[in-house]
């Protein structure tokens, strides 16, 4: 069966901080939407159905706090539906979202969603939670220490410096500074993050993104809608999910089908979102990136699996300034998820950064020519993955449609 | 308008108590570690022998229809090493490792004890994949993953 053609035609996001003490959170999550609908031009009567994005609510502290939100994100008397993926929720609403139009079910979908990950102190006590009571959660396993083993192991097995990792610290905080809606950002040296508090090797506090509290939303609709709305939608070409077993173990050594620090199912859905999208050759035709990285290590492993370099060789290209805003592929414009972390949208605030860059909407940080973009998200235990395409032409050669 | 609006929070927690069935598989695998034997599954059909057990093999899809005891000796296959303090979590500095055990096919997790932790990469470079670790029980095990813990083999 054909697929219908998706279009994203709105966007919205607020500022990202450590605290709203003026809003809640019902309230920060209908700023995004308002935003997302003002921007595609339409009334929240034209929406026929909205995508909640949120992941573990114990952050917020409000138990499945999608049904507080609901009346306030226009989705009263609508088929509402939220999505949860660990830290992927962003990226897996959003293809919740692309589903509903392409199959035809519905005619416009808004995915909105929000999150204040420091309403309580510790965020890591709370994900510690997500392990089995049985074989893993009493070994401090957390986002922190069970990336630092991945980052580990990668460090092994391409010879990777704690230096190379606070490079993408340096660039992201760079990029930022001209993202108005960052969390983190500034001038900071290779010294400072090498001299920030140890946490567990190889991290220090500045390879680790902070906790932050705000909103986003997308408005997707079909051709015919996007033609009457927008002079310059950005289409969604491909996306892909990829989902690994809960045990990290079973991605190591040489029984394991896949490799535990190369996020290899990144690489997986990044393939077969490139199929769908006619992408043939990544490094020349994409021109934008907005990876999930909410710790410094992340971006090698993904980088060589999106197909930009060969494994092992991300590192190198960083120290010569190959992902840089004016590199290959210019990686994280916005500044990423190491400098802005709100964990229940940061995927889908990926999807509005990598669309902005293809409507000519990013403001300073916008990168020329941009055709396509790519965006991912990963969560749980090293285990949801998704890679969306989007891009400036709805029928690209090689499309599969 | 009040001006401290920054100071204006309600205060709250959730205290949640669960009882977790353990089940047949993972009461065969406690029930050996009673006797300090870490049990792995296994399928006949894939080879496969699995830390932390399953019912069911994934790559088959076939149940598991064995079980093999893991060796007191491994090899690490990513470690890490924590200096900073998590709520309700260990008091740092601690050690964590994924080790593939002898006669198993996967890695299993657990704390890696009695090294000097104080020069953190010196540490971590003891620690790196590949190195051998050995399996030590506590005295009196009681049927938990914690009966047990790493240490360095040499």
């Amino acid at each position: 069966m054909a697929k219908n053609v998706v279009a994203l035609i709105g966007t919205g996001q607020t500022k990202f901080k450590t605290h709203y003490a003026d809003k809640t959170y019902i309230e920060l999550a209908q700023d995004a939407a308002k935003l997302a609908l003002d921007d595609a031009g339409m009334e929240p009567g034209e929406i026929d159905a909205v995508v909640f994005s949120m992941a573990p609510t114990q952050f917020m502290g409000v138990n499945d706090c999608d049904r507080w939100a609901t009346s306030h994100v226009w989705g009263a008397g609508k088929p509402f539906m939220r999505i949860h993926a660990g830290g992927a929720t962003g990226g897996s609403a959003l293809q919740a979202g692309y589903v509903h139009i392409a199959s035809g079910v519905y005619r416009s979908v808004l995915v909105v969603g929000a999150d204040r990950v420091a309403e309580t102190p510790d965020a890591q006590h709370i994900l510690n939670l997500i392990w089995d009571r049985f074989y893993e959660h009493d070994f401090a396993l957390n986002t922190v220490t069970m990336t630092a083993l991945a980052a580990q192991r990668y460090m092994a097995r391409y010879g990777t410096t704690e230096e190379q990792f606070a490079r993408v610290v340096v660039r992201g905080r760079k990029n930022a500074m001209g993202n108005p809606y960052a969390h983190l950002r500034g001038d900071i040296t290779v010294d400072d993050v090498m001299n920030s508090p140890r946490v567990s090797y190889p991290y220090k506090r500045f390879d680790i993104c902070p906790r932050s509290s705000g909103a986003a939303a997308v408005v997707l609709t079909n051709l015919d809608i996007a033609k009457q709305k927008s002079t310059k939608p950005a289409f969604v070409t491909g996306v892909s999910a990829i989902t690994h077993s809960v045990f990290m173990g079973d991605r190591m050594g040489v029984y394991s089908e896949t490799e535990f620090s190369d996020h290899d199912g990144e690489h997986i859905a990044a393939y077969e979102a490139y199929r769908q999208a006619g992408i043939t050759n990544p490094a020349s035709q994409i021109q934008v990136a907005e990876l999930y990285d909410p710790f410094s290590t992340f971006q090698f492993p993904i980088l060589e699996g999106l197909g930009f370099c060969g494994r092992g060789r991300a590192a190198a290209i960083s120290d010569e300034g190959g992902w840089d805003m004016d590199g290959q592929v210019a990686i994280n414009p916005s500044g990423g998820t190491l400098c802005t972390n709100p964990i229940g949208v940061t995927g889908l605030v990926r999807i509005v950064d990598a669309a902005d860059q293809i409507r000519g909407k990013a403001g300073q940080n916008q990168i020329k020519g941009v055709h396509n973009a790519v965006a991912t998200a990963a969560g749980g235990s090293t285990q949801f993955f998704t890679v969306t395409m989007l891009g400036d032409d709805h029928a690209p050669a090689g499309r599969v449609q | 308008m009040s001006t401290a609006i920054d100071d204006n929070v309600i205060h709250g927690e959730w205290h949640v108590r669960y009882n977790y069935s353990v089940g047949k598989v993972a009461g065969h695998f406690f029930d050996g570690l009673k006797q300090r034997k870490i049990l792995a599954s296994s399928c006949s059909a894939s080879g496969i022998a699995y830390l932390p057990p399953r019912a069911y093999c994934e790559r088959a899809f076939e149940p598991c229809d064995g079980w093999v005891e893991a060796g007191h000796q491994g090899v690490i296959e990513a470690a890490t090493i924590v200096t900073a303090a998590f709520e309700n979590l260990p008091p740092p500095p601690y050690a964590i490792a994924y080790v593939r055990l002898d006669n198993a096919s996967t890695a299993l997790v657990n704390f890696v004890r009695g090294m000097d932790l104080s020069d953190v990469p010196a540490a971590a470079a003891k620690l790196k994949p590949g190195a051998k670790v050995k399996v030590v029980f506590k005295d009196a095990p009681e049927g938990r993953i914690t009966d047990f813990h790493y240490e360095l083999a040499e």
